[in-house]
């Protein structure tokens, strides 16, 4: 398991009254101190973590965020932002001596904008609230993770969130034009907005992503998209991963981007096919599911195409669906895959790494590998257009050191991914889980550089320490200037 | 005033480190051909980094480009045509409207967030910077990103690089995402709309499912101008959207969208390259002389009463739009502008419309005296303040390059 920062034992001997102050900024049921109903708040997604928070605050303003992290701030009290609690990366996990500041309450639809294309909403609105509110128009929010029913708008922007169709219409950050946020000082600041680009530097691009630590999200304005008129989906059968990922680069390099691009290995295909009954070829080592939308011509002409490079790479199945329910029904198969997984196995644990897409097939022989090794099994399911690998080890909690034997195969996962020129998370993010991996992608200079960035918003390290970084800020001596004063010279420079 | 000429990115960070070291300070130059966009530099030496060019790598199945920081965007658009890929953002070039011969380099395109027509469906360079590596205000060489399309490991640097003008960290190699090129495309050209008409029906259409990929609106005057003969032959204003795709997709929604719309004439694929280029690269569809060029990103809807405040100002001004209304571009007289280059009316005029204003051609003198870039204010300049010593405390890349001390 991995370590928490200590807590600060000041901190906590004056929890009382840091409750009676944060009960002045956020009266009533806002401020939950009861160990029962902090319960709730002890885990994100990724439950094998837990952890009491110190106390926890529902703010309804932003004037209320700004008092609150003023006080924080003052008093050196840690802040842990929460959204719909749905991160597998432990984004979200509390800490012992902080405040957990959930968004939940700030869950209002501001503004429509039809003819700019914008919706402003507060950050505890859901993914899909925001298609909801807009598809009477025709209009559609694109990044559509499979959590989208759940998991929060602020929460997919700390993530930046991807989805099915990221690969053709951007992941959140591609999607997000404008952000108010408050630093942890308590200064409330607007990035963006409904016009292209902004002024100085791009510290809206900076935030989508930051998971919680650069600032806390209080409104959110996305550009929507207009819905497509059709998509029809393909579900093709491969007798190896390495010839559906060689069909998923023939349709890339025959310039075709298609809305979705999936695919399942023969686990994932027989654990959904069971749980779904969505008529999966389960004589098939590999499933590929290929979605094309647009206007019906193009559609129709993009169908033809794929199908017939599908032909050329050894499909041994091919179906195109005939109608709307048809569509749906080879996508539920695939969107079911981790309850469908569920099923088969007490437990499971959701990797998420991303590799270059031609190294599946190693990578896929390499993780079979370690399954013989680990004595656990693994379900794949792939956003293949991208190279986002999600392996779901199979484990049972109950069965002393398995989950340790899974944490360890998933670390091992993701270090391969890295190895063959990939990177530790696709879109799930690090927070707690891969924070120790950090260093197989990056140097300390290149740790040090991202975490003087965090110093320009966050000094003292308040909020959500302990993630992503596997070591703590030291803004101090991160902002000191090492230089090298007389040892140089350029011998072989050329000058003018 | 020296010029240092680095081999390689080691070298360049021997460069900066010294400069740190002394206190000196220097301006980052590749190709030269934008040297002339921000603030005049001010810097004690130059740093060339032109010889670190060249494609590292390309792979076309995977999305991926990697090319060292100065390698010609000719070069690189060259190797992408033969495969039939492009970089999606569409990066103009401004070497006319700039007034420089140099060379448009990658670094360049990134420092400066480049895009093009088809930023209204396709987004910016931010939108396709996957990772680097660079130098920062020490000397150290350091990484962010990956080379793969898809990657949330860290903060997203590539987002604070890219429109940093080079003054967080020199630039030495980049990964870009890359797209398919479109197999063809056509632009419906609709006549004579007044600008309260036109911009609305601009973003009708881009609310339509047609997935149009570039809306621009030239008045009368500017169409005049332009080098694309069924642009300029019309009498009146000439109001203009790409369609890009399949062929048979192509047609489909270009009658979808005349039949919305309006007919008009039609420009088929050679044509419609070349009128968007030319609405990219600006120079030849405003007036030549003596101009102050202003660069206005206002909330689409208001731009049709921005240039109207605009023109009310200025009897010179001249404006056209692209992006659905959210770009216009603005030519002054000189002397009309005055020694600001206009910058107090414009900014007023912009004001309510929220957004920002860029003076991107103007003398240096003027553009010493003016923000060039939108002022900052308070909390939000305090911020971006302490971002710029996280990479460069004291000031050795390209300083004041944005804002004062910037
Ligand atoms: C079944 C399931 C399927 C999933 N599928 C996908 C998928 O397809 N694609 C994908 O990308 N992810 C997926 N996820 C992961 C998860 O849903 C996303 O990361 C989501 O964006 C988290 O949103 P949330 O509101 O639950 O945030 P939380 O889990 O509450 O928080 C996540 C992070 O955001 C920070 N945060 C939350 N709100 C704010 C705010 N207002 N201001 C600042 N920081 C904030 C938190 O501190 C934390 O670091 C899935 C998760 C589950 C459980």
């Amino acid at each position: 398991m991995i370590a928490m920062p200590p807590a600060d034992q000041a901190v906590l001997a004056r929890r009382a009254e840091i409750v009676v102050a944060l009960r002045r900024i956020v009266p009533g049921e806002g401020v939950i101190d009861a160990e029962h109903e902090r319960r709730a708040f002890e885990c994100d997604g990724l439950t094998a973590y837990r952890q009491l928070p110190m106390v926890v605050v529902l703010p309804e303003t932003t004037a209320q965020v700004v008092e609150v992290l003023r006080y924080c701030s003052a008093n050196n009290v840690k802040v842990v932002p929460r959204g719909a609690g749905t991160s597998l990366s432990g984004g979200a996990l509390p800490l012992e001596d902080g405040v957990l500041l959930g968004l939940g309450k700030f869950n209002r639809i501001l503004e429509i904008d039809i003819a700019n294309r914008c919706v402003v909403v507060q950050p505890g609105v859901t993914n899909l609230g925001i298609t909801h509110a807009v598809q009477a128009h025709g209009l559609y929010y694109a990044p559509d993770p499979s959590s989208q029913i759940a998991c929060t708008i602020g929460g997919n922007v700390a993530e930046n969130s991807g989805g099915v169709h990221c690969l053709k219409y951007g992941l959140t950050t591609n999607n997000v034009v404008g952000i108010e946020m408050v630093t942890m000082d308590g200064e409330a600041v607007r990035l963006g907005g409904k016009h292209f680009d902004a002024s100085g530097y791009d510290l809206l691009g900076v935030m989508v992503g930051s998971e919680g630590m650069l600032g806390v999200v209080t409104e959110v304005t996305v550009r929507v998209l207009p819905t497509p008129p059709g998509a029809r989906a393909l579900m093709i059968g491969f007798p190896s991963v390495e010839g559906a990922g060689d069909c998923v680069a023939a349709v890339i390099g025959d310039g075709i981007i298609p809305g979705g691009m999936e695919i399942m290995d023969r686990l994932a295909i027989e654990a959904a096919e069971a749980f779904v009954h969505a008529g999966y070829p389960l004589d098939a080592d590999a499933l590929l599911i290929v979605e094309l939308d647009g206007c019906e011509a193009e559609v129709d002409h993009l169908i033809a195409a794929v199908e017939a490079i599908a032909a050329r790479h050894g499909a041994t199945s091919c179906r195109a669906s005939q109608s709307e329910e048809e569509r749906l029904l080879f996508w539920a198969g695939r969107k079911a895959a981790f309850p469908a997984v569920g099923r088969i196995s007490p437990d499971y644990y959701c990797m998420d790494g991303t590799i270059p897409r031609k190294r599946i097939g190693d990578v896929l022989l390499r993780m079979k590998q370690m399954e013989a090794r680990y004595g656990l099994r693994a379900a794949n399911v792939f956003h293949a257009g991208d190279g986002n690998l999600h392996p779901l080890i199979l484990y049972d909690a109950n069965k002393p050191g398995e989950l340790e034997r899974a944490e360890a195969f998933g670390s091992d996962i993701l270090r391969l991914c890295v190895e063959v020129g990939g990177v530790l998370t696709g879109e799930h993010g690090v927070g707690v889980e891969k924070r120790d991996l950090m260093d197989t992608m990056f140097n300390e200079i290149d740790l040090n550089q991202q975490q003087r960035l965090k110093c320009a918003f966050d000094e003292k390290s308040l909020l959500n320490p302990g993630k992503v970084f596997p070591q703590l800020c030291r803004c101090a001596e991160l902002g000191r200037m090492h230089v090298r004063a007389g040892q140089l010279s350029f011998p072989n420079l050329p000058r003018f | 005033m020296t010029v240092f000429q680095p081999s390689d990115a080691a070298e360049a960070a021997e460069v900066v480190a010294w400069a740190a070291a002394e206190g000196q300070s220097l301006e980052i130059v590749a190709g030269g051909s934008k040297r002339g966009l921000g603030r005049p530099p001010r810097a004690d030496h130059r740093l060339d980094v032109s010889r670190l060019a060249g494609i590292v790598d390309y792979d076309p199945a995977e999305l991926i480009l990697t090319a060292r920081a100065a390698t010609p965007m000719a070069e690189i658009e060259a190797e992408l045509k033969a495969k039939r890929q492009m970089l999606a953002f569409e990066p103009p070039d401004w070497r006319g409207l700039m007034g420089g011969d140099g060379e448009p380099t990658l670094g360049g395109v990134l420092a400066c967030n480049f895009a093009g027509p088809r930023r209204v469906r396709a987004g910016a360079a931010r939108d396709y910077f996957l990772g680097f590596s660079a130098i920062n205000g020490w000397g150290e060489v350091w990484k962010a990103g990956g080379k793969v399309v898809k990657n949330v490991t860290g903060y997203d640097m590539c987002k604070l690089q890219a429109g940093a003008h080079g003054t967080l960290s020199v630039l030495t190699e980049a990964t870009l995402k890359v797209m398919p090129r479109p197999e063809t495309a056509c632009t419906i050209l609709l006549e004579g709309m007044a600008d309260e008409i036109a911009i609305p029906e601009l973003l009708r259409a881009l609310n339509t499912p047609y997935e149009v990929s570039a809306a621009a609106h030239l008045p009368a005057s500017v169409a005049r101008r332009s080098a694309v003969e069924g642009v300029a032959q019309g009498l009146g204003a000439v109001t203009a959207l790409r369609l890009e795709g399949p062929a048979p997709s192509v047609a489909f929604r270009a009658n979808a969208i005349e039949s919305l719309l309006g007919h008009g004439l039609r420009l088929a694929a050679a044509e419609t390259e070349r009128l968007w280029a030319e609405i990219g690269q600006v120079r030849g569809l405003l007036p030549s002389g003596r101009q102050r060029v202003w660069r206005l990103c206002p909330t689409p809807t208001s731009a049709p009463v921005v240039s109207n405040a605009l023109r009310a100002q200025f009897d010179s001004a001249e404006a056209f739009y692209d992006w659905g209304g959210g770009l216009i571009w603005l030519g002054l007289d000189a002397d009309e502008a005055g020694p600001d280059g206009g910058a107090s009316r414009v900014r007023a005029a912009m004001r309510e419309a929220g957004g920002h204003s860029t003076l991107v051609v103007a003398p240096d003198d003027v553009r010493a005296r003016t923000a060039v870039f939108e002022p900052l204010h308070g909390a939000l300049a305090a911020l971006m303040k302490r971002v710029k010593s996280g990479f460069d405390p004291r000031g050795v890349l390209n300083p004041g390059r944005m804002h004062e001390g910037q």
